[in-house]
C-alpha cells in the first residue's frame, strides 16, 4: 500500500478466515464448490483429502506434494477448488477410526473419475482384498481380468487416486516383499503393520 | 489453471480493503462474499492471460453498485456503525472517521482512489471499470486523495 492513510482498512485477525469459511459454505449451497479439500494428520503423515459433489476423488500423501496435486485436480476436474473441510468430515472421521484400529472398511462415496480403463478395473477390485490380508500383483491382474498385466497393476496401484481408503497397500510382490507405494515404503509398512495387529 | 483457493488466498485481503473503502464497514463483508462467489462461478472461463486483480475489482465494482442501489431503495433505519472489536486497542480503530471522509467523496473519486491506491490498478484499467477516460480516472484519484487528506489525517482526526 502506498499510503498509510488506508491502514485502518486492513483486515483484523481472523476476518479473512471467517469470510473464507462463509464463502466455502455458500459455494457448497449454491453448487459452485466443484472440489472441496482439507488435510488430515495421520500416522502416515499429512493426507490431502479432496471430494467432488459425487464423492472422494483424491487422497494424497505429503511426499506427493499437496500443492502439485491440487493444481492437477484444478486441471483434471475443475479449478473451482476451495479448502472446505465440511464435505470431508465423514471420511476424516472414518480415517481417524481406521488409524485407531477401530475400523476395517470405508463406507464413503467415491468419485473414481481419475482412474480409467484397466486402472479403474484394478481400483475397483482393491476393496475386495480383506483388511489384514494381501494379494500379489499377479493375483490382482487376474482378478481385474488381465492375468498378464502384472506390471500394469503396479502402475495402477501407484496411480490409485484414493490410497488408504482404497487399499492398494494390500498389494505386495509374489515373493512376499512389500513392493512400491505412492506414500513411500514406510507408509506402506505402517499400514500393513496396523492391519496385522 | 490455478485452484481458486489460491486466488482467494492471494487477493482476499486486497478485495476486503477495496470494498471497505468503497462501501464502508456495514456492507463490506457482504460485498466481499458476493464478489468471491461470483468470481468462483466465472473462474473456469477466465482467460489465462487476464489480470486477476482487475477482474476481481471489476466484479467488486458491480457488487458495490448493487449494494448502493439496494441501500438507496431501502434506507437503513440507523446510520450507526456497528460495534467492532478494536484491532490495536486504539479507540479509533475501524476508523469511523476514515470512512466518513471516504463517504463524503463523490462515488467516482472514491472508486478511483480505492482501485488505484488499494488495488494497485493502473488508470487505464480503472477507466475501463468505472467508465470515462484514463485522464478522468487519474484526475478523480488525485482529486479524491486531495480531498481525503484535507478531511482526514493519519493521526485519526477528522475535519469533516
Amino acid at each position: 500500500m502506498s499510503d498509510n492513510i488506508f491502514a485502518p482498512l486492513a483486515e483484523e485477525d481472523g476476518t479473512l478466515a471467517r469470510l473464507h469459511a462463509r464463502l466455502a459454505a455458500t459455494a457448497e449451497r449454491e453448487g459452485v464448490l466443484d472440489v472441496a479439500y482439507r488435510t488430515l494428520d495421520t500416522p502416515v503423515g499429512s493426507l490431502l483429502l479432496a471430494a467432488t459433489e459425487q464423492g472422494l476423488v483424491r487422497v494424497a500423501f505429503s511426499v506427493q506434494d499437496h500443492e502439485a496435486v491440487l493444481v492437477k485436480l484444478a486441471t483434471a476436474v475443475s479449478p473451482r477448488v476451495l479448502e472446505a473441510p465440511a464435505r470431508l468430515d465423514q471420511v476424516a472421521h472414518q480415517l481417524d477410526e481406521y488409524f485407531g484400529g477401530k475400523r476395517d472398511r470405508f463406507t464413503v462415496p467415491l468419485d473414481l473419475r481419475l482412474a480409467t480403463g484397466f486402472r479403474r478395473a484394478v481400483v475397483e477390485h482393491l476393496p475386495h482384498i480383506r483388511y489384514g490380508g494381501t494379494e500379489s500383483y499377479a493375483q490382482v491382474a487376474a482378478a481385474a481380468g488381465s492375468p498378464k498385466a502384472v506390471r500394469a497393476v503396479g502402475t495402477a496401484c501407484a496411480l490409485n487416486p484414493v490410497p488408504v481408503v482404497v487399499p492398494c497397500h494390500r498389494v505386495v510382490r509374489s515373493d512376499g516383499s512389500m513392493g512400491g507405494y505412492a506414500g513411500g515404503p514406510d507408509a506402506k509398512r505402517t499400514l500393513l503393520t496396523l492391519e496385522a495387529a | 489453471m490455478e485452484p481458486f483457493e489460491r486466488v482467494v488466498e492471494r487477493h482476499g485481503a486486497m478485495v476486503l480493503r477495496v470494498v471497505r473503502a468503497v462501501l464502508g464497514p456495514v456492507d463490506a463483508e457482504d460485498a466481499w462474499s458476493e464478489t468471491f462467489l461470483a468470481a468462483m462461478r466465472a473462474y473456469p472461463d477466465l482467460d489465462d492471460s487476464a489480470n486477476v486483480e482487475a477482474w476481481l475489482v471489476t466484479i467488486a465494482h458491480r457488487k458495490a453498485i448493487d449494494v448502493t442501489r439496494a441501500r438507496a431503495r431501502a434506507p437503513m433505519p440507523s446510520a450507526q456503525l456497528p460495534e467492532r472489536p478494536s484491532r490495536t486497542g486504539r479507540p479509533d480503530d475501524w476508523d469511523a472517521d476514515l470512512w466518513h471522509a471516504l463517504e463524503s467523496l463523490p462515488d467516482k473519486q472514491r472508486a478511483a482512489v480505492a482501485y488505484h491506491y488499494l488495488a494497485g490498478l493502473p488508470y487505464k484499467e480503472i477507466a475501463e471499470i468505472t467508465g470515462g477516460s484514463t485522464d478522468a480516472a487519474r484526475r478523480a484519484a488525485a482529486d479524491g486523495m486531495k480531498a481525503l487528506r484535507a478531511r482526514y489525517d493519519t493521526a485519526g482526526k477528522s475535519h469533516v
